[in-house]
């Protein structure tokens, strides 16, 4: 008689807690979008460096179809505002809103795009296993150089290079180009030691230090702190040397290299 | 764990993707009960499908010979080129039946983060291609996100000094959705493609 008690309608029970998208235990904030990476047929993991949670990996599903309500809140770059429900493993991403959409301003021109790459490659290098008190910081300075690459603000390049002095300066790698970063003799210094963590005076620096002009030391004080007209004037074989230097100086701290800055390379 | 040819197929079909352990057990049970003569029809089209396919000389399109059927094709226009991302895009624009033109397929887009730059990419071989092909208009129709933007962008800046026109795919609302829930970005592109009413094309 197992069949009479059986509704007869055939709705699905109401869904225990742990499955489906149960908003009542969502949770909402805001980030950039840093990168993501394909999931199974048409989902996404979405790797966002948010304002107040650090940075998190989440699943977007369905996003990959051309009729997807996410569409291109969840592309790299953007700035969103997002409601997640805890999952075991992986937190689903409900809901988004854009609130600035940075990456379409970003993709008009190769190398600001190459500079944004870059950018948000550091920031998931930087942020990976971040507990959240250096990940506010990131956050805001991530967002900050990004909304000046798509404002035009200053050369790509010196912004992006700005912005990794500062990050890794955030997250405990700050170079000194005011005084000798061994001794601690304050003055313009011109051997340039990746190692040393900045520049070194005539009397530290060890054998094989690159020896650089004035202006490069002089732009990278400048980049540091943020003296935009002092950037602005710089010659244009200081600024590759500078780029240079600090790309060295991250990829030798990070342990790791920045795939963004060999892609963009190539022309 | 079950005897040697049974589980080695198991094994095999759980690493096709989309396909788990259970799964894998279903299938393989499902071919060790279905009739031989489909099975080894199964058998033959993956053998073929390795063993025949290779990619076009021209347009680096998935084809069984040298030069693929589209590429032989000569009512087909070959004043235009689209440039597309992957295969699939080559069938999903041939399946619209709007488009009479050859193809070119990148094998990617741009993402430097993924380590995948113009230099993995079959860039070089789709200029070669411009400077020895009669072409005229040069359609981009990588995917509409940020790397095939990405990717258009770059090979804007590359093609625009050969002096051949350049388009790019339009971007909008997709048929059989809903305008409030359409993304901003998608919504502010349609506003700016949008077409005017009563004139023939």
């Amino acid at each position: 008689m197992k069949s009479l008690k059986k509704p007869l309608n055939k709705t699905p029970r109401k869904r225990s807690r742990g499955s489906g998208t149960y908003i009542a235990q969502s949770y909402r904030t805001h980030g950039i979008i840093l990168r993501t990476y394909k999931l199974a047929e048409a989902d996404r993991i979405i790797v966002v460096l948010t304002a107040d949670h650090g940075q998190i990996r989440a699943v977007a599903k369905g996003v990959r179809r051309t009729t997807s309500k996410f569409g291109s809140t969840l592309e790299p770059f953007m700035h969103t505002r997002l409601q997640l429900v805890p999952r075991r493993g992986m937190d689903v991403i409900a809901q988004t809103e854009t609130i600035h959409s940075y990456g379409m301003m970003l993709t008009n021109d190769y190398d600001t795009f190459g500079a944004a790459s870059a950018m948000v490659e550091t920031a998931e290098q930087l942020t990976r296993d971040d507990d959240g008190a250096d990940g506010a910081t990131q956050y805001r300075l991530l967002h900050g150089a990004i909304a000046a690459l798509a404002r035009r603000a200053a050369a790509p390049m010196m912004l992006l290079t700005s912005y990794l002095l500062r990050a890794l300066t955030v997250a405990g790698w700050a170079p000194r180009f005011s005084e000798c970063s061994r001794c601690g003799i304050e003055g313009t210094h011109n051997w340039l030691s990746e190692p040393m963590g900045g520049v070194v005076c005539d009397d530290c620096a060890p054998p094989q230090t690159t020896y650089v002009p004035d202006g490069v030391v002089l732009l990278l004080q400048a980049l540091l702190v943020g003296e935009w007209p002092t950037v602005d004037q710089a010659q244009f074989a200081d600024t590759r040397q500078a780029t240079s230097f600090v790309a060295e100086y991250l990829q030798y701290h990070l342990e790791k290299n920045l795939q963004s800055l060999s892609v963009m390379d190539q022309g | 764990m079950y005897d040697g040819a049974v589980q080695s197929l198991i094994d095999e079909l759980g690493r096709l993707p989309g396909i788990g352990p259970k799964s894998a057990q279903r299938i393989a049970f499902h071919i060790l009960e279905a009739s031989e003569s489909d099975m080894i029809a199964l058998a033959d089209a993956i053998t073929d499908v390795k063993t025949k396919i290779r990619l076009c000389e021209i347009c680096f399109n998935v084809s069984e010979h040298k030069v693929c059927a589209i590429c032989r094709d000569e009512h087909r226009d070959t004043g235009l080129m689209c440039v597309v991302e992957e295969s699939q895009d080559v069938i999903a624009i041939e399946r619209t039946r709007t488009y009479n033109g050859r193809y070119h397929v990148l094998g990617g887009a741009i993402n430097p983060i993924g380590g995948i730059g113009p230099d993995q990419l079959r860039v070089r071989e789709l200029l070669t291609r411009l400077q020895d092909e009669s072409i005229s208009e040069v359609i981009l129709a990588t995917n509409p996100n940020l790397e095939g933007e990405a990717t258009a962008t770059y090979l804007t800046r590359m093609l625009s000094p050969v002096g051949i026109t350049l388009s790019r795919l339009a971007s909008g609302l997709p048929v059989g959705g809903d305008l409030e829930y359409a993304d901003e970005v998608t919504l502010g592109r349609a506003f700016e493609g949008r077409r005017k009413l009563g004139e023939t094309l």
